[in-house]
């Protein structure tokens, strides 16, 4: 049982006009197995949310604090944050051109077991995990992201946290951009992961589409740089009826 | 039509120098005659981005008493080294010398090696030839002969130190085939000014290696000419250039006959504060030179502050008649969201590192084509980056 908590959570950026606070005061608890929608408009902070938690250099934390079962998280470098059980989905996932899949997968299994994985039995796993996310074996010998399409940038990054095993998953729009049937493929692994190691998500998402694949148990609606109301999957279908509208005129 | 730019990148910045209006290539000086080429200034088109103050011993019109120690693999048949009279050397070297350092090599080289492999002879194994330095002021001379239809890999690795200037002259009769394998392992103190210059027949194809890793200076100029139709050149470069070390590596591409294709292929990673490395690409297609296929690429990686890559490539075409001829050159920061992604992974920084610039020059190895230069290599590299983290942690 691990829990994530964002306490009071405030995170600036260097802009060409100056400091902009981005986050404002943000506070969130995430226990082992529990699902967490994460529903905003565009800008509203949620990639900045994600990479905070992360580590990325560029958002500095000003205020407030992040703890994975009590450890300082934002005392740690960014490896050993994923050490720790913290895995982030990315939105954007960049190329590292002539460093293959299988490679990177293997070095990053073994940074964060402390050792390297039984060679055969790894071997099954990756093809196991890869064949679910109907994924060609020829994947493993191409670079990583290099050129992939959009959707088969995000069936790489639920493959790796399928294979990393964290404790606490964030998931920047992961639904962003696939058809329905990577859609469908997609959730699988994260339903598999939920069942299989009792995975705690944030599940960041703009659209409500997703949410039908993935049940949360929770949705808090994200509004410039704080949750500006939760509940239950029940406040997901009242987004999908009447949109951010309500709470863009309040903000 | 001359197409010439010329990109430049500091850590910082990244930028464009303009066009350096140049005379064709075709038009420079060659000689056997040292006093055809007068001291190097620094100002000199082919002598600008390079340090002749440290370069200033290998100017000196002198004899030199110093000399590398040679230790050569098995010889199979057919294959042979000689040592050959200085007159005789100049008359089986492909073309006349193209600066004052490699004219002054030849002058006092004393005589030229040999490496002679008789036509239609095909060595399996790589044939290496080790070239350590032991101090002092050293002049080379070397011939690399193949006859009509022979095939070998020469793998010549350079280590210790010296100051070394030489001439490396590679004659393809029709339809050989070499690949050349030239590595500078040099110790740090080590400065080398190389001039080399191949001439291909017919259908003869030249896959070049050069790979630069030590010494403080190193200089090579590397030029292919082509005599025959339907020949070819593949040249590689992997250079890796720290603090301290200059790399200059300059290259031009004769196209005088129809049919024949080249492709240049150099990669540079530079670390630390007075990294410098230079590549000048110079590719002519004469008009003659109907059917030429050329392409050349220069990509340099900038992994700390302060390092300085200058990359000039240089297209001239004096005909339309061709295939295609193109040219990219790109100078980059190390990439921070590389290192983000990998490191959200669990992967160490140093390992982030590793992964980078191996990856960046994994294809390049790859080329290669001997198993155990490119292991090697792959070891020699994860050294360099150590070395990186050792300079970082001193910021
Ligand atoms: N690195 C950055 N530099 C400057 N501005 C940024 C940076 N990252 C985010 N922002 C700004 O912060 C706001 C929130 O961005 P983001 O977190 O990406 O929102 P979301 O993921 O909800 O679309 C936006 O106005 C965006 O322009
Ligand atoms: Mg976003």
């Amino acid at each position: 049982m691990s829990t994530l908590e964002i306490r009071n959570l405030h995170v600036t950026v260097e802009t060409p006009e100056g400091t902009k606070e981005i986050l404002k005061g943000v506070d969130l608890t995430i226990n082992s197995g529990e699902t967490h929608a994460i529903m905003g408009p565009n800008g509203s902070g949620k990639s900045t949310l994600a990479y905070s938690i992360a580590g990325h250099p560029k958002y500095e934390i000003t205020e407030g604090s992040v703890t994975l079962d009590g450890e300082d998280v934002l005392e740690m470098s960014v490896d050993e944050r994923a050490k720790a059980g913290l895995f982030l989905a990315m939105q954007y996932p960049v190329e590292v051109p002539g460093v293959s899949v299988s490679n990177f997968l293997r070095t990053a299994k073994t940074a964060i077991d402390g050792e390297a994985p039984k060679l055969r039995t790894w071997v099954k796993e990756v093809k196991g995990a890869m064949e679910n996310l109907r994924m060609d074996p020829s994947f493993g010998e191409r670079g990583v992201n290099e050129g992939f399409s959009g959707g088969e940038k995000k069936r790489h990054e639920i493959l790796q946290m399928e294979l990393l095993q964290p404790k606490i998953s964030i998931l920047d729009e992961t639904d962003s951009g696939l058809d329905v049937d990577a859609l469908r493929i997609v959730s699988e692994g994260v339903n598999r992961a939920k069942e299989n190691t009792g995975l705690g998500v944030m599940l960041i998402t703009h659209y409500t589409r997703i949410l039908r694949y993935i049940k949360p148990d929770f949705v808090h609606v994200f509004v410039n740089g704080r949750v500006a109301e939760q509940g239950g999957p029940e406040l997901a279908e009242r987004l999908e009826a009447e949109g951010y509208d309500r709470y863009l005129a309040n903000a | 039509m001359t197409v010439t730019d010329h990109t430049q990148a500091t850590a910082d910045t990244a930028h464009s120098h303009g066009v350096i209006p140049d005379k064709s290539r075709a038009d420079r000086v060659v000689s056997f005659d040292v006093d055809a080429f007068p001291v190097p200034t620094g100002r000199e088109e082919n002598w600008r981005f390079s340090p002749v103050r440290d370069l200033r011993p290998l100017f000196a019109d002198e004899a030199a008493d110093g000399h590398l120690e040679w230790t050569t693999s098995e010889l199979p048949a057919g294959v042979t080294l000689a040592e050959v009279p200085a007159d005789e050397a100049r008359e089986r070297t492909v073309r006349e010398p193209g600066d004052r350092a490699s004219a002054i090599a030849v002058k006092h080289a004393g005589g030229a090696m040999a490496l002679t492999i008789a036509a239609n002879t095909v060595v399996e194994e790589p044939i290496t030839i080790d070239l350590n330095g032991v101090g002092g002021d050293v002049r080379g001379h070397l011939l690399v002969e193949l006859g009509q239809s022979a095939e070998a890999t020469v793998v010549i690795n350079r280590t210790g130190t010296a100051r070394y200037s030489e001439l490396v002259s590679i004659d393809l009769k029709d339809n050989a085939g070499l690949n050349l394998v030239l590595l500078q392992q040099w110790d740090e103190d080590a400065i080398h000014a190389g001039e080399v210059l191949a001439r291909l027949g017919r259908d003869a194809r030249l896959r070049g290696t050069v790979v630069t890793l030590g010494g403080k200076v190193v200089r090579l100029n590397t030029s292919a000419a082509f005599a025959g139709e339907g020949a070819s050149v593949d040249l590689f470069g992997l250079y890796f250039a720290d603090s301290g070390q200059h790399q200059e590596h300059q290259l031009f591409v004769d196209h005088a006959v129809p049919k024949c294709t080249s492709r240049v292929t150099y990669k540079g990673a530079l670390a630390g504060k007075t990294a410098h490395s230079v590549w000048i690409g110079d590719v002519l297609i004469r008009a003659a030179a109907e059917g030429t296929d050329t392409y050349e690429l220069n990509r340099n990686l900038v992994l700390t502050d302060g390092a300085r890559a200058d990359s000039v490539p240089n297209l001239e075409i004096e005909t339309g008649e061709i295939e295609g001829a193109g040219h990219a050159s790109a100078t980059g920061r190390f990439d921070e969201e590389q290192m983000f992604y990998l490191r959200s992974r669990g992967i160490s920084e140093e390992q982030a590192r590793k992964l980078v610039v191996r990856g960046f020059f994994a294809d390049l190895i790859h080329e290669i084509g001997v198993p155990a230069v490119e292991e090697s290599l792959m070891r020699q590299i994860d050294l360099e980056i150590a070395h990186v983290e050792e300079e970082l942690e001193h910021e």
